[in-house]
Formats: C-alpha cells, structure tokens, sequence
C-alpha cells in the first residue's frame, strides 16, 4: 500500500513539471512581460524597469527563464503580484484554504445525501419516489451552477433567511465563538448547495443503477435465501460491492468539483482561489494567474492520488502493486 | 418513455434554433435600442379583448430612483402584427423590415421586461442566443476534429507517438478546466471586436475540450484496429491517413455521436460562464451569458427578477441536450439500461 502511494508521487513529479511547463509558455504568449504594465506608468523611471527586469531575468533565454522560475516555484515562490504588491505566495495560501473549505464541505453534503438517495431509489424501483428523485436529479444535473446560485440569492435576498454572499457577517468579530462559527455556517449554506446539486444528482443516479446492478445478482439472492434481514442485505451485501463505481467516478469529478468552486466563489463573492483568479485575469497580473493556475492543479492532482487510494482501499480486487 | 423524452427535448431545440435563426423578424426592438423612460420595465403580458383584439397596458413610471411602474389598466396599445420596424437581414442577406409583433406608437411591447439601458430582453434573448446556442455547435464540431484525429493517430501508430500525446492529454486534463481557461483568457487581450471574442472563445472552449475525448477514441481504436477489415484495408495498400479517417473513425461514431450531443452543454456553460464574468461577448452584444451579469448586483436581482430569465432559457437548452444525448445513447446501446 505504501509502496503505492510512494509510486502514485513519483509519478506525478513528470506531471507537475508538464503543468509548469504549460502554464510558462501561456505567460509567454501574453503580449509583453511582467514589467509592461509598470512601464507604462510614467511616475517609474526606466532605469528601474531595467533593473527588474535583469533582477527577474527577464533579460535571458527562454530556457533559463523557465528554470529561474520553476527553481522559485519549488521553495514556493511564485513571484509578486503587482496589483496586490505582495508576494503571490502569500495571497494565494489563504485562497486555497477557503477554497478548501467549500470544497470540503460540498463533497460531505454530495456523499451523506447521495448513499441514502441512491439506496432508497434501488430498493423502491419505480415508485413515487424513486420517480420524484429521477426528475429532481434530472433538473440538478442539467442547471448551470451560476445560474442556480443566482436563484438562491434572490431568494435570499427576498426573505433574509440567508447571508447573499461574503464568508463572514461585518458584525462577525462581536459574535463570540460558537455564534461565529454559526455565521460561517450560514455563509456556507447558499455556496454547499449550489456546489454539491450537480454531483450530488450524479452519484445518486449511479448508486441507483450500480445498486439495481447488485441487488440482481445471485450472491443477494443466498443472502436473502439464509434469512438475513433485509437491512444487513442492503448495508452489508449489496452497498460495499455497488459503491465502487462512485469511488472511480470521485475522481473524475474532482475537476468539475474545482471549476465550479470557482464559479460559485465569484458569484457568492466566497474569498476563495477561483475569486483572486478572476481579478488576476482581469487586472492581467500574470505571477498570480500562474500561481492560481499552479495551485489549483495541485489541489487536483493531490485530489486525483486520494482518490485512487480510497478505490484501493475500498475495492480490494483492485491489485495496486500492479 | 425515454424516447418521447428524448423528442421532446428535440422539439425545444429546434425551436430554440428556429427562433434565434429568425431574431429579426420575432423581435419588436432592435436588441441594442435604449428606451431611456423604460429601464427595467416589468414584462407586459399580451392581452385580449373582443372589442379591442389584442393589446398590451400603458405602464407609468412611478419612482424614477427605483425604477418603480404603476400598470394602468385603461391606457391600451393595440398589438400590430407584421408591421413595418428596424430594418434587419434574414439569414444575414435579405433586407427586410416587417416584424411578427409590435406594439402602437407610445406602448411598450416588453415580453420579458427590459434591462437596466430600457433594451428589450426579449430580444436580446433571441439575438444573444445566436452567440449561445451556435458557439456550443462551432466548438464540439472543432474539438470533437481534433479529438477524433489525435486520439485516432494515437491508438492506431502507438509506441513513441502514442506515448507523446497521451502525456499532453494528460497534462491539460490536470488543470480544473475553468482555471485554465481563465489562464488562457488572461493571454488574450481583454478589449476585442465581437467576431474576435467569438472565435477566441470557441478556440479556448475548443482546446479545452479535445483532451478527455481523444483519450476514449485512442482506446476504442486500440481495439478496432485489431479487426480484420483494418488488415484487409492494410494489405490493399490504403495509407495510414486514409485508414484511420475512412475505416476506424466511422467505427466510433456510436459513441462520439452521443458524447458529442452530452457535451455541448459544456461549451454553452463555458461560454454564457465566461461572458458573465465579463470575459466573453462584450456589451452591447448580446449573449445569455453576459444578460445574467445584471444580476450580479443584488439590488437589481431582487427588484427586477425578470433579469434572471436568460439564466432559465440556458438551463432549457442544456436540459433539451441532455434529454436528447440520453435518448440517442438508448437508442444506439440498448444493452444500458
């Protein structure tokens, strides 16, 4: 097992640098360099610009360039942000955990309610419910994100129940700490919601079928026949074999996961990766497009590597040292 | 039932498409017309009557600063029927200026209310669904090429080549699909003519959407080139090129078809994602996309909810793909199921 895991991170070294690679030759197709925009702000003299710009490297080969940069990127210096005047290093560690956090908390929301649904749907095969549910993850699976979150915030907007965007209350700070931790919560709600619906409707279609796909098979059949109850049938027999396809799907999905965090931190106006991406583009500050860019692999590759250990783990026919 | 689903969700589009083919002659307003006393005017349902035929209310703005209307039930503006308007081409070609429905001088004809500028929704709906509805067609038929040929040279050569692309594939697919393109986006310079900013973004959404698909071809050539008609195309002399494109590629048409129609609604979200952010189309051109961005602001959220109606027509066309997709797989593996 560990063995494998050591090998799954070996492998992604080779990756990691592709992405690097990548994300350097988009920086050099932007027009101009980092430096462009300062020079054209009159108040800096070009003699600093030149200074900065041999101080970058700026001044050399392609090759060396990606080097000097990729060696910073390895002890975590993704270069300065000159929008935010700080090292982009520090704007996007931050980011990344908030980013978590809603991730996190979507990928818990997807999990505990898709099982139950999936289950109930399989076992009451073409009763009212299972037909309410099929139409209801219908809708999930075909709703743009941004749009449903824009749905919610009228809603909430309308009744006042929930916050309409933002991580915290601007009273948060006299809220103490079970009543802030509260306030986190309720900001998590709309983002939760609008970020697991998708995924969510997914996985209970699949569980349904990979379920209906167990429930058939003989081994159900002697279960039942040996005067097992129905529950252990279900929970114990049939959900630990049905439950694989889910594991493998987890990790395709962690980058729809990723891509529509960001779109809903925009929209929710969540202070996460996706968010500081956004006004990076739009202020064309590259260091921290890249860094963003950069970070946000990692998390999925990361994302990717726990993803194949939880199949290992849970589906043993799988042979990692393979 | 999954095939009447399946028509129905036909049946939505071809309307759609029909309509937005046709977003001149349906359209009362020119889509990028100010109506300056009209910024956020509520929709005006067509009424009947017997003695008047149909027509639609006078409305009185009541509160300039928060855009309120009083609707007046005696002042009524008689619907014309294919009367004279803006002038516009059918098919980009053919001038003409007669309209299917507009309303008498000093009426408002707002079906679905108007936008902040007073610009009839309705109509930037049918011409914003021009960019929307078409940009999902253009993309898939780029990188559904570019996946096909990739994936189909992959499988079919192997060895060094194979290995080279692959690598690609799986370097794009490692990046969270949105960030790359925003990092992509961040190249491209912000302010650019509305063709432009079509084929770039069709170009981005396409580049994004050819890896995962040249994977799955690479595999199923794996196998079809094992075949025996691949070996008598081979023994008759047929090139590689000729051997791939005519006689493996239609092979993998069942499942390219079905994923080609499951993931357009990628590229219409990609696009209406994109110019909600202010990265895509730019005003005033319309796009559904760049409709929802109104709706950004709260205030106008939750006093105008007529903004949010681009956001539905998206979620109509991605549902009809997605009930269309769904029947066509059916059809074409009936082992699902």
């Amino acid at each position: 097992m560990w063995l494998y895991i050591v090998k799954r991170l070996l492998q992604m070294i080779p990756l990691i640098i592709g992405i690097t690679l990548v994300s350097f030759l988009i920086m050099q197709l932007a027009p101009g360099d980092f430096l462009s925009q300062m020079a054209m702000n009159p108040q800096i003299p070009p003699e600093i610009i030149e200074d900065l710009r041999s101080e970058y490297g700026l001044d050399q080969p392609l090759l060396v360039q990606y080097f000097k940069w990729l060696w910073g990127v390895i002890r975590l210096d993704f270069g300065y942000s000159f929008s935010y005047r700080a090292p982009v290093v520090h704007l996007v560690g931050t980011r990344v955990l908030n980013t978590l956090i809603l991730s996190l908390a979507a990928l818990l929301v997807t999990w505990v309610f898709s099982i139950p649904m999936g289950i109930y749907c399989a076992v009451h095969r073409g009763k009212l419910g299972d037909q309410v549910f099929s139409v209801l993850a219908f809708l999930g699976m075909s709703i743009p994100g941004f749009f449903f979150a824009l749905l919610l915030i009228y809603f909430a907007a309308r009744t006042g129940w929930l916050p309409t965007g933002g991580m915290i209350s601007p009273a948060h700070a006299e809220l103490g700490f079970f009543g802030g931790i509260w306030d986190y919560l309720r900001h998590l709600i709309i983002p939760t919601i609008v970020l697991s619906t998708s995924a969510l409707a997914y996985y209970q279609r699949i569980l349904r079928g990979s379920m209906l796909e167990v429930l058939g098979q003989q081994y159900i059949t002697t279960a039942r026949a040996k005067g097992l109850p129905e529950r252990v049938v279900v929970y114990k027999h049939a959900l630990r074999n049905a439950i694989n396809p889910l594991v493998t799907i987890f990790g395709y999905e962690l980058s729809a996961l990723l891509s529509g965090a960001a779109l809903v931190e925009i929209i929710c106006s969540w202070p996460g990766l996706g968010r500081l991406m956004l006004d990076a583009v739009l202020s064309q500050d590259l260091y921290l497009v890249m860094g963003g860019f950069v970070m946000s692999s990692v998390l999925l590759i990361i994302g990717n590597l726990v993803a194949d250990v939880l199949l290992v783990v849970v589906d043993p026919r799988i042979r990692y040292h393979q | 039932m999954k095939h009447r689903l399946g028509r129905v969700g036909f049946t939505v589009l071809l309307v759609l498409y029909t309509a937005v083919l046709f977003a001149g002659f349906l359209s009362p307003y020119h889509p990028a017309e100010h109506h300056r006393r009209a910024a956020y005017h509520p929709p005006t349902p067509i009424k009947f009557s017997l003695a008047q035929g149909f027509y639609v209310n006078g409305y009185e703005l009541t509160d300039v600063a928060f855009k309120r209307y009083k609707l007046l039930q005696q002042q009524r503006y008689k619907v014309k029927f294919l009367a004279k308007g803006f002038s516009y081409r059918i098919f980009g070609v053919i001038p003409a200026e007669r309209h299917f429905i507009q309303t008498a001088q000093g009426g408002h004809l707002f079906l679905f209310g108007s936008d902040h500028f007073g610009r009839d929704v309705f109509a930037r709906i049918l011409y914003g669904g021009r960019v929307s509805l078409s940009i999902g067609l253009i993309g898939v038929a780029i990188s559904f090429s570019l996946g096909l040929f990739v994936g189909g040279i992959s499988g079919y050569f192997g060895g060094r080549v194979d290995d080279i692309l692959m690598r690609l594939c799986e370097v794009i697919m490692s990046v969270p699909g949105f960030y790359l393109l925003l990092a992509l986006r961040a190249v491209i310079p912000l302010q650019l003519s509305s063709t432009q900013t079509y084929l770039a973004l069709v170009g981005l959404l396409s580049f994004i959407g050819w890896p995962g698909l040249a994977r799955v071809i690479r595999g199923q050539v794996l196998s079809i080139r094992e075949r025996d008609f691949v070996a008598a195309a081979k023994a008759i002399g047929a090139s590689p090129v000729r051997i791939i494109v005519r006689h493996i590629i239609p092979n993998t048409f069942s499942y390219t078809i079905v994923a080609a129609t499951l993931s357009i609604p990628g590229y219409i979200l990609g696009e209406s994602g994109l110019s909600f952010l202010g990265l895509g189309i730019q005003e005033p051109d319309a796009s559904w996309g760049n409709m929802l961005s109104a709706a950004m602001s709260i205030h106008a959220l939750s006093s105008f909810f007529w903004i949010l109606v681009p956001g539905l027509f998206i979620f109509i066309a991605i549902m009809s793909f997605n009930l269309l997709g769904d029947a066509i797989r059916d059809v074409t593996d009936p082992r699902i199921n």
